[in-house]
């Protein structure tokens, strides 16, 4: 059920419903890289979705197709990149078969990203309040003249000190941390309906990570946005993020509610993960390393389970397909022949 | 030399870089306090770690402490030995310098990529060793075994060893001119935490086969919880709290301590309530007033005091030392049969 207060009328006639449940659908994605050493199967059949409001980390080494999955909401994935099946609707809209103009009207107003290095990703030599300006002329319905204005609201917002003198300053004269509150000013200038932080506190030091998370929690909050975590990190997935999807060489392994996939990972590898991160244990020697590496994803014999050459649970069936989709209560999902049991 | 003195024992060290206007005669005006009056003791076998945000002068110290920069006032005694007065140009000529070594942060940048990983690893043991042919070879053979590096990848190069194969390449370099004293600058920043686990597996290891010492310097405070004996946390240039790690992690005396800590999240645990948020930016480190608190302004506990007497570092507790008028009550009366020092 909609009611007409959450559509979304954009130019061109582009109209994306942000009351939509869910609002953002990835079904079945697959997706798969030709280079010239071979092609790169960095997705297969990824499925998850994301209500407004809901805050949702993909977790997973580096190579396990996180970002993959977010370039691809986004249509920002390399060349090379090709979907091979599978779907992305966002609020109504199937973005993959959407044409580019379409796709403009939506990314950076309702659909925004916060990336990794936001001193590559800013405009280096444009002050920060121009380039939040920028924005809102080509999406906010804001005049030349009120746009300056808007811009400093928005640095003020995001609480960088002085915001009048720091919109004439360039990304080089700001911070690490500064510089990434100028790209949350950035993406949250139109009040996107789903906000994608790619690591967005990779780098920063531990109290700015906190200051940064809390603000787009805080934000995301307010506005009732959805927001995608995409991290390694585990203990910072979970401090914000109400479910975590687990992925491992371009599958997602694992579906759950933060509370329910630490009490109760049922996941051979996720229940690796878990172990493998410091914080929980107080002794190193009770950390358990993974063995193993990722397999090669250009290999034409990828077994069905991508972990199962990994795994300690491994039996003769983990190499018949198909790989097995238990869904548990509560909407755990998990992907596996031989989970673990059920903890107490 | 008796067992009993530090390895390393430093005191009183400060690094001033001159900053801004220059007068006429072309001396600063201004001087930029990076290191403020350290000192440190490193034990031999012990491991002690070094936290604080970037730009609190961690770096600055390592490097004084690796002896590439010369210290403006403050005695270095290493192995008995004042290494502190001999001149960065020249420290590459005297024996200690073979002693302490460093692991580099990012294992693919501090790699020449143009060497194999035996090249990287034969360069400090040609230039401060002056080994050659057979001698060099087993040296080599016998780092790369140490740190489980499999002989077959010495003849590859960077681009063909995965993070976890750079990153033991940086420590066999490290250890295979035999030092006493290795530094390592967040050695496993880098790399996912399933090889993270079995590099720091690695290192503690190494150091009980080698009876080495380490300052491991860290924004991962999981992590140096695991592998420290002690803490050093470090705001501005100065030491704000040492001790004993399981102590400082159990009951953190200094303000800022606490909020560092309350920012490291955890697996499975949020940790959004209890934190401390310390408002605002560090103060400048220009020359800062010698009579206010350098955390005054970000600090909860800000009193009349603060502002008028900046407090020095004392012990709270034997081992434990903090520079703050009013330590949180848990690291000064949490054993009761001791008497505190220096309290009021």
């Amino acid at each position: 059920m909609n009611d007409a207060g959450t559509i979304v009328e954009l130019r061109r006639g582009v109209r994306i419903d942000r009351g939509r449940t869910p609002l953002l659908a990835v079904d079945q994605l697959s997706l798969e890289f030709r280079t010239r050493s071979g092609i790169v199967r960095a997705l297969e059949n990824i499925s998850f979705d994301l209500k407004r409001g809901e805050t949702m980390a993909l977790v997973g080494e580096s190579g396990s197709g996180k970002s993959v999955t977010a370039y691809a909401i986004m249509g920002i994935n390399d060349e090379a990149a090709r979907v091979t099946g599978g779907s992305i609707v966002f609020g109504g809209l199937d973005l993959l078969s959407a044409d580019r103009k379409t796709l403009d009207e939506i990314r950076g107003r309702e659909l925004a990203i916060i990336f990794q290095n936001p001193r590559v990703a800013l405009n280096p030599i444009r002050p920060i309040g121009q380039q939040i300006a920028d924005v809102l002329l080509r999406h906010g319905n804001v005049t030349a003249r009120e746009a300056p204005d808007r811009a400093i609201e928005m640095l003020a917002k995001v609480r960088i000190p002085d915001p009048k003198r720091r919109a004439a300053a360039y990304p080089f004269e700001l911070s690490g941390g500064m510089c990434q509150r100028v790209m949350i000013a950035l993406a949250l200038a139109c009040e996107p309906a789903l906000l994608i932080a790619d690591e967005p506190t990779t780098g920063l030091d531990i109290t700015t990570q906190a200051v940064i998370m809390d603000l787009v929690a805080e934000l995301a909050a307010s506005q009732h946005m959805a927001t995608l975590l995409i991290t390694h990190d585990l203990g910072l997935a979970s401090e914000y993020c109400d479910r975590i999807a687990v992925m491992h060489a371009g599958h997602i392994v694992e579906i759950a509610r933060t509370a329910d996939l630490f009490a109760n990972p049922r996941h051979p590898y996720t229940a690796k993960l878990i172990a493998a991160t410091p914080g929980g244990v107080d002794r190193l020697d009770a950390l358990t390393s993974i063995t193993g590496n990722l397999p090669d994803l250009r290999r034409n014999n990828l077994p069905p389970c991508r972990y199962s050459e990994r795994c300690e649970r491994r039996a003769a069936d983990c190499a018949e397909p198909p790989l097995p989709r238990r869904a548990l209560s509560d909407g755990h999902v998990l992907f596996c022949q031989h989970p673990l049991p059920e903890a107490p | 030399m008796s067992d009993a003195e530090p390895l390393l024992d430093v005191a009183g060290l400060r690094k001033l870089y001159p900053v801004g206007a220059r007068d006429w005669r072309g001396a600063a005006a201004s001087r930029l306090h990076a290191v403020d009056g350290v000192s440190l003791t490193i034990g031999r076998g012990e491991t002690v770690g070094l936290v604080g945000e970037s730009g609190c002068g961690k770096s600055t110290l390592v490097r004084l402490l690796t002896r590439l920069i010369d210290p403006s006032d403050g005695t270095i005694r290493f192995d008995g030995a004042d290494v502190g007065t001999v001149p960065a140009r020249r420290f590459g000529r005297v024996p200690q310098r073979a002693q302490i070594q460093m692991v580099f942060q990012d294992a693919t940048d501090s790699l020449n990529p143009r060497f194999t990983a035996g090249r990287s690893i034969a360069d400090p043991l040609m230039r401060l060793r002056g080994l050659s042919g057979a001698a060099l070879r087993a040296r080599i053979e016998e780092a790369a075994r140490l740190t489980g590096l499999p002989p077959e990848l010495l003849t590859r190069f960077p681009h063909q060893l995965s993070g976890g194969q750079k990153a033991r390449v940086g420590i066999a370099r490290a250890i295979a001119v035999e030092p006493k004293l290795l530094i390592l600058d967040e050695p496993t920043s880098a790399l996912d935490v399933s090889v993270q686990v079995v590099i720091l597996q690695l290192l503690e290891d190494l150091k009980r086969r080698l009876n080495l010492s380490y300052l491991f310097v860290s924004h991962d405070l999981n992590v140096v919880r695991l592998l420290c004996d002690r803490i050093l946390v470090m705001y501005l240039g100065r030491i704000v709290e040492s001790g004993r790690a399981a102590e400082i992690f159990r009951a953190p005396a200094h303000p800022y301590t606490k909020a560092l800590l309350s920012a490291v999240p955890t697996p499975g645990v949020s940790s959004r309530e209890r934190r401390i948020a310390l408002p605002g930016e560090p103060r400048s480190p220009v020359d800062p007033d010698p009579t206010i608190c350098a955390l005054y302004g970000r600090c909860p506990k800000g009193t009349e005091r603060c502002r008028s007497e900046a407090p020095a570092l004392r012990e709270i507790a034997p081992g434990r030392y903090a520079a703050c008028h009013f330590p949180y009550e848990g690291a000064v009366s949490s054993e009761p049969r001791l008497a505190v020092a220096g309290s009021r």
